[in-house]
């Protein structure tokens, strides 16, 4: 396997985009990715889309041809591949670029996430229930919200984690966000603000969830020697790993701990190289406040039970030991489902690169965490300076 | 949607899930495929006695548009005594659920396809 | 003998009281109470229905039977609300209760007494061995528009009853029908409320075809009022039971046993057999029993029972009476609610 770099990232603003169509979003993204790579574009050689539901959110399939359609690569007829994996699909797509890459098929790929959401209104929510078991799970009246609900229930019970320690992610995603212009929300709240702010599923509140976002990212992979002609600073994606779990909640060994997150970390960690003590900087999934205690312990920065002893200490945020999701996170930079998995890796390329500006944290090792659904999926990517 | 539910009837209507014959695991939803012996899978029916304790559950707020007349309503992990875990709606009120409460089947609607489309019937569970 | 092999009752948890509908009205709550003998009604909860309630009972009844469900060979739904109006009701409580595929099946309306209805079909397929058992329901969510005086008693639950020849715990000793044509009280297809001829419904239809009935069946077997144990006329409210029982020649303690209607309102369908289920709770062998049903349009079935010894052998518990007990009252608001009065947003 070749050696594979990160030479140039782009990312559209996350939120409420009235003014911009799907088209518009992914373009903005993929010109900005371009443009930071200094390519041309007619070296591109591949793609790969993350998007979650086209379909339902726009009544669109066949978005991969579509985006090559839009960013001017229909004339190259070059291979367009969406890949889906509910809102791990971002996750996914990077790793199959990377997977070509390294594979020597080829040299530079482009790997694309976008999510247009509020075309649809508020049908987007139920939408998102899809990375779960209709059947068994939205059927019976189960909402997504709701499962992690029930996981977050089991974590308090378990190991004494406390709806305080949840808003003090909030608190602190929120905060990054402030100093990421990219961001959807960007105002500081204090744990009052969570605390008093509605239920949507006991015991999570309103600011306990990641908002519904619209929003594209970009990345573009290449070769080692290839990147060379490009960047001066090249980021390498040291190992990509993915694993996979039951779909429904209650079908899984241990509710409180996602196993698809425990395998691909551990796979991740053996084939770049590193341990979990050696992550420097973090972008996870915390679609719910809960699956950010839960990524700190599956993730192994934490045994098991004591994740929210890392909030409380203050040790993810922007000044800990380990920052977690600079960027403001699912929950205040915003969620566009497909676009989660490259929006992170966008950050943590910036992070690494020493980019990030107000928000720049002291890093070599980064990682990303990408999930789907309620973990049935997960993607964990390690990424380096050297 | 209509055949997805009706094919799906009697394992809704009645708790009908799995057993593998070999390892003696029950599987709620049914599988008919072991996940522990695989090719060496010895998969009957069997009916849950429908008596189960809750594991974890949520009172669910912020609820789909069908389900806006029973909000706030009660989503819990129910572990039926045979073994499997199952995903369902508590028939209680909020302040009464409890981890570790006992709990019943029962039969209830679970939706419907609009005022002239058809009626969905499934299983819920209420305090024991 | 064929007869009553087991029962299951189902009551929703939920009431109103009289005097609470009364004040949304501007009528005053405790004459009506008072003059139809109604304190309070039984309300469905929002994700039930005549199915879920003829299940419910159902599954009771095959549970106290101890029978496998595959030996139910007939079932019979008698409802006038049937959640469709065109899909049977009875093909959900036969895949409910794991009756298989091979059983006789139809749901019957004849407004209160389609579920004594389902009793004599089962009863005669039973006595001309077309089937091993048959479970006939009567089971009701009758709904009476909002403000008319239907609205005090119109409520839901329902009884199941098993008909065998086996392990027999009230043999059915005579049943006969006094039918005619008698306009009394209609629901027209596609209207949601049900009309009546107000007083009309007494003398001419109530009255007049269960002492009819009554009479008749009396006459056949040969027996008085006084050698009942228990009598069960249908309870469309609490008024006219204990009159038809008085002009018959029945005493109060005779119907007290199953006059739950003061309680939980006219279940319709449910009605005399729930209060029928009532008086078997505290039946005892010997006990000879009275039932006479009356649905408008018009009809009523009369039955006489015999209680045998099996009754001491059948679960009972939780009687009648305790689901009865077990309500949780709720406002105007919450049954408007609950009983899909608000129109919604498609």
């Amino acid at each position: 396997m070749r050696k594979v770099a990160v030479i140039g990232v782009g990312q559209s603003k996350f939120g409420e985009l009235w003014d911009y169509s799907f088209r518009d979003i992914v373009l903005s993204a993929g010109i900005e990715a371009i443009e930071d790579a200094g390519l041309e574009g007619r070296e591109i050689e591949a793609m790969y889309v993350g998007n979650m539901s086209g379909g339902r959110f726009l009544a669109q399939e066949h978005i991969a041809a579509l985006i090559a359609d839009y960013s001017g690569l229909a004339e190259l007829h070059i291979p367009c591949t969406r890949v889906e994996g509910a809102d791990a699909s971002g996750g996914l797509a990077l790793r199959q670029a990377y997977l070509a890459v390294a594979s020597g098929l080829h040299d530079i790929v482009i790997a694309a996430g976008a999510e247009k959401v509020t075309d649809v209104g508020e049908k987007a929510v139920e939408i998102l229930s899809s990375g779960v078991d209709r059947e068994w799970e939205v059927f019976n009246g189960a909402t997504l919200a709701s499962l992690f609900a029930m996981m977050a229930r089991m974590h308090m019970e378990k190991y004494g984690t406390r709806a305080e320690d949840l808003a003090m992610v909030s608190v602190k995603n929120h905060k990054n966000a402030t100093k990421n212009p990219k961001a959807q929300f960007r105002r500081e709240i204090s744990i009052d603000v969570v605390m008093n702010s509605p239920y949507v599923a006991e015991p999570l509140r309103m600011f306990d969830c990641a908002p519904v976002s619209d929003g594209a990212a970009v990345v573009i992979l290449a070769s080692e020697e290839v990147a060379k002609n490009y960047t001066d600073t090249p980021i390498y994606i040291s190992s990509s790993a993915q694993a996979c779990d039951y779909i429904a909640l209650s079908s899984r060994r241990d509710p409180t701990t996602m196993d698809a997150i425990v395998f691909a970390a551990r796979e991740a960690y053996k084939k770049a190289g590193v341990e979990a003590k050696d992550i420097d900087v973090a972008e996870v999934h915390d679609s719910y406040t809960i699956a950010e205690i839960m990524a700190y312990e599956d993730l192994g920065f934490v045994e098991k039970g004591r994740g929210a002893e890392l909030i409380r200490e203050g040790v993810t945020e922007l000044d800990g030991d380990i920052p977690v999701n600079p960027s403001g996170g699912l929950k205040a930079c915003g969620h566009a489902a497909g676009a989660t998995g490259i929006r992170q890796a966008v950050e943590i390329v910036l992070q690494l690169r020493g980019d990030a500006k107000e928000r720049q944290v002291d890093a070599e090792t980064g990682l990303t965490l990408n999930i789907g659904g309620t973990g049935a999926t997960a993607v964990v990517t390690v990424f380096r300076r050297d | 949607m209509l055949p997805r539910f009706w094919r799906k009837i009697k394992y809704r209507y009645n708790l009908i899930g799995t057993k593998c014959e070999n390892c003696g695991t029950y599987y709620y939803p049914p599988r008919n495929f072991c996940t522990k012996c695989r090719r060496k899978s010895k998969i009957v029916e069997v009916k849950f006695s429908g008596r189960g304790e809750v594991v974890s559950y949520s009172v669910v707020h912020e609820v789909p548009e069908n389900m806006k007349e029973q909000k706030p309503y009660v989503i819990a992990l129910v572990k039926l005594e045979e073994g499997p875990m199952i995903t369902a709606q508590l028939v209680c009120r909020p302040e009464e659920v409890r981890v570790g409460m006992k709990v019943k089947a029962a039969f209830r609607k679970c939706g419907e396809e609009g005022e002239s489309g058809i009626i969905y019937y499934c299983t819920k569970f209420v305090p024991e | 003998m064929a007869g009553i092999v087991s029962y299951g009752t189902y009551i929703p948890i939920y009431r109103i009281k009289a005097e609470e509908i009364a004040r949304i009205w501007g009528e005053d709550g405790e004459s009506i109470s008072r003059g139809l003998g109604i304190k309070q009604k039984s309300i469905p909860d929002i994700d039930e229905d005549t199915a879920t309630i003829a299940v419910e009972a159902a599954r009771e009844a095959i549970f106290r039977a101890k029978i496998d469900p595959e030996q139910v060979d007939a079932i019979y739904v008698g409802s006038e609300s049937h959640p469709y109006a065109v899909k049977p009701t009875a093909t959900i409580v036969g895949e409910a209760i794991g009756a298989g595929n091979y059983y006789f099946a139809a749901d019957l309306e004849f407004a209160c007494k389609a579920g004594t209805a389902g009793m004599q079909i089962c009863y005669a397929m039973v006595k001309s061995k077309m089937i091993r058992y048959g479970l006939a329901i009567g089971a009701d969510t009758s709904q009476g528009a909002p403000g008319d005086a239907l609205e005090y008693s119109a409520s839901a639950g329902g009884a199941a009853y098993v008909i065998g020849d086996k392990g027999v715990i009230a043999e059915i000793e005579c049943t006969l029908s006094f039918t005619s044509d008698t306009p009394d009280f209609w629901r027209r297809e596609g209207q949601p409320y049900p009309k009546h001829g107000g007083r009309f419904t007494g003398q001419p239809a109530y009255f007049r075809h269960i002492t009819s009935a009554a009479k008749k069946i009396m006459e056949i077997t040969e027996l008085k009022p006084s050698d009942f144990s228990y009598a069960v006329f249908h309870q469309p409210n609490g008024k006219f039971p204990a009159r038809v029982a008085k002009m018959l020649g029945f005493s109060k303690e005779q119907i007290s046993p199953g006059l739950v209607v003061p309680y939980i309102g006219n279940t319709y369908s449910g009605s005399s057999l729930l209060g029928l289920a009532a008086t078997l709770d505290v039946a005892k062998e010997g006990d000879l029993i009275l039932l006479v049903s009356f649905g408008s349009g018009a009809g009523s079935d009369a039955f006489v029972l015999r209680v045998t010894d099996r009754i001491e052998d059948i679960e009972r518990k939780p009687g009648v009476w305790e689901k009865i007990e077990k309500g949780i009252f709720v406002d105007y608001g919450m049954y408007v609610k609950l009983r899909r009065k608000i129109k919604m947003p498609g």
